[in-house]
């Protein structure tokens, strides 16, 4: 049993991070956080342009070393490690803005996604060009809705289909946990719902046959309300609220402070 | 516009194959040389199109791992060793060596890593030209032999010509390999994002250290055929300048297209040649065509099908949303 099947077994956290802080100079982007997300959970962070997503978000990702704090995955301590690291320890991610591989085609941007997870480096030099994934990748393009566009590189595609091909990458290697940047960030309104759907499909995917934990940074409060189990809601770096969509909806502090009426 | 049926593809090898296996035969002593100078600069550039072309990494610093290829050969066929020692042993100190020029690719990037490797050109090439009691200073070795294949001389130039060419097609096929392989797509993943693909758990620092290696060895192969075709070397085509010919072979070509180095190399060593009627002039024309070829094809001449197609598509684009919006408009 590795760790990720022993934290579904029992219930531990998949992620679990304490007292988290990180300074830039004399401002504290964050001040101490502490939050755990259990396994098949949907866990938002909110906050207005300023808070300290981003930089929490880097830290869990390790794209920057945190002052202070733990960052632990399936009770494995993860604070140090890079994010070449994390993604074979099981976290997937997608990017605020578009980080799609735009020369190579839509399918081939999913088995690379995935292909670093199979075999050993040097074994993967005699081995079949989509390293055995081609199927998975289908599978992925058919539930993303993205036949259509599975043949042409990337960078040729709209915005929102390229945002779909980000999302669908992150999926590809069966991740236990899942860091989502603004899935809805310059996305219409219509394709807002499809992203929902599809995650909610994805938190509950028989075919991983576990369910995946996501968290999510958006600024999309319907989208957030609409997906989240539990949402964070973070005021200069400190946390100012945590609970389900519905307890965070009817706190006054959140509602003065960011939401509004 | 179309895709071009595989049975295009196959008639074009073949007589592409045909032109190369019977067109020497009627060739003058020149005309023979020639063509295995451009083969030895497609193998070389088709390294350099891995580092650059596939990977994007910036490197100017390719002929010195020519230079260290073609030293190898002639040193070790100078000691009375074979050239089949020399070969692989060239392949595999450039190889060693295109690890240790990786390393500052893993702090720098764009032209601060191209000055980094052209520092280590000019460190290889004052070695080669400081250290006579190896590499002979600027006499050079001469008198370098050519090997024997299977008991089958290669002494003869159409003899070498076709050794050469058998070469060229065995370490295209490799590549090619490589290239289809998954290995294939971390290098164009490095290439197009690699905090991406760092981030989907692409080993970013051995694909760039592997990019370099490689390419490195490609050079290597290279200079030590160059060492027997040319019999007599000497530490000048291994200079910067010849770096920055490489590199614009790779870039005329067309960088992380497989064919590119086919016709870089050809611009590289076969135009100044055709340009020679131009005597004094010929420099400047040979300028004026690279200067043109990169206003007009920054991308090298074998992305000329991919901005027509997409032309065409922009164009399709265009015209679908004018009737969509003509559409519309009758509706409302």
């Amino acid at each position: 049993m590795n760790h990720a099947q022993h934290s579904r077994a029992t219930g531990a956290p998949v992620l679990k991070v304490s007292g988290l802080k990180k300074a830039y100079g004399a401002i504290q982007a964050v001040g101490g956080v502490s939050f755990e997300v259990m396994p098949g959970e949907i866990f938002g962070v909110i906050g207005p342009n300023g808070s300290g997503k981003t930089t929490l978000f880097n830290s869990m990702l390790g794209q920057i070393t945190p002052d202070a704090g733990t960052i632990e995955l399936n009770g494995q301590d993860v604070t140090q490690l890079g994010p070449l690291e994390l993604n074979r320890r099981g976290v997937g991610r997608t990017f605020q803005t578009l980080q799609v591989f735009g020369k190579m085609t839509v399918r081939d941007n999913l088995i690379v996604a995935a292909q670093e997870h199979q075999g050993s480096m040097f074994s993967r030099i005699f081995a079949p060009g989509d390293s055995g994934l081609g199927a998975k990748a289908d599978a992925l393009i058919d539930q993303f809705r993205i036949r259509h566009v599975a043949d042409k590189k990337a960078g040729e595609l709209s915005y929102g289909q390229q945002k779909l091909v980000d999302i669908a990458m992150a999926f590809m290697s069966e991740p236990d946990l899942v860091l989502l940047d603004e899935p809805c960030a310059g996305v219409n309104p219509s394709l807002v719902g499809g992203i929902s759907t599809l995650l909610k499909q994805l938190n509950q995917n028989p075919q991983m046959g576990k369910h995946s934990s996501f968290v999510v940074i958006e600024h999309n409060m319907d989208f957030v309300m609409d997906l989240c189990h539990r949402i964070m809601v973070m005021v200069e770096g400190q946390v100012m609220a945590m609970g389900t969509p519905a307890e965070i909806r009817a706190n006054k502090q959140v509602l003065d402070a960011y939401l509004g009426s | 516009m179309k895709k071009i049926p595989l049975q295009v593809h196959i008639a074009l090898a073949l007589l592409v194959a045909g032109l190369l296996l019977l067109l020497p035969a009627h060739l003058k002593s020149y005309g023979i040389y020639m063509l295995s100078y451009w083969l030895v600069f497609i193998i070389a550039t088709m390294g350099l199109n891995l580092t650059v072309g596939y990977a994007g990494q910036k490197s100017l610093g390719h002929a010195a791992f020519f230079g260290m290829g073609a030293y190898t050969v002639a040193i070790v066929m100078k000691a009375g060793l074979s050239f089949w020692l020399g070969l692989p042993l060239a392949a595999l100190l450039c190889f060693l060596v295109g690890i240790v020029l990786g390393f500052p690719a893993l702090r720098v990037q764009t032209i601060y890593l191209a000055f980094a490797t052209l520092g280590f050109n000019t460190a290889i090439w004052l070695v080669m030209r400081n250290e006579e009691w190896l590499t002979g200073g600027t006499f050079g070795i001469n008198n370098i032999a050519r090997p024997a294949f299977l008991g089958w001389s290669l002494e003869g130039n159409l003899a070498y010509y076709y050794f050469i060419l058998g070469t060229t097609l065995v370490m295209g096929l490799l590549l090619w390999g490589l290239l289809r392989s998954p290995w294939g797509k971390a290098f164009t993943a490095l290439r197009d994002n690699p905090i991406r693909a760092e981030s989907l758990g692409i080993n970013t620092r051995s694909y760039t250290l592997l990019s370099f290696a490689i390419g490195a060895a490609y050079a290597g192969v290279a200079g030590a055929l160059f060492a027997s075709l040319v019999q007599f070397i000497e530490p000048a085509p291994f200079a910067v300048n010849a770096s920055i010919m490489m590199y614009l072979m790779v870039v005329v070509g067309g960088p992380g297209y497989f064919l590119g180095p086919v016709l870089g190399a050809a611009v590289g060593v076969v135009l100044p040649e055709w340009l020679r009627f131009a005597q004094a002039w010929y420099l400047f024309a040979f300028g004026s065509a690279v200067v043109l070829l990169m206003i007009w094809l920054p991308d090298g001449l074998l992305s000329i099908p991919d901005r027509l197609r997409a032309k065409r598509l922009a164009r399709d684009a265009s015209a679908a949303r004018a009737a969509n919006a003509q559409r519309m408009g009758a509706k409302a």
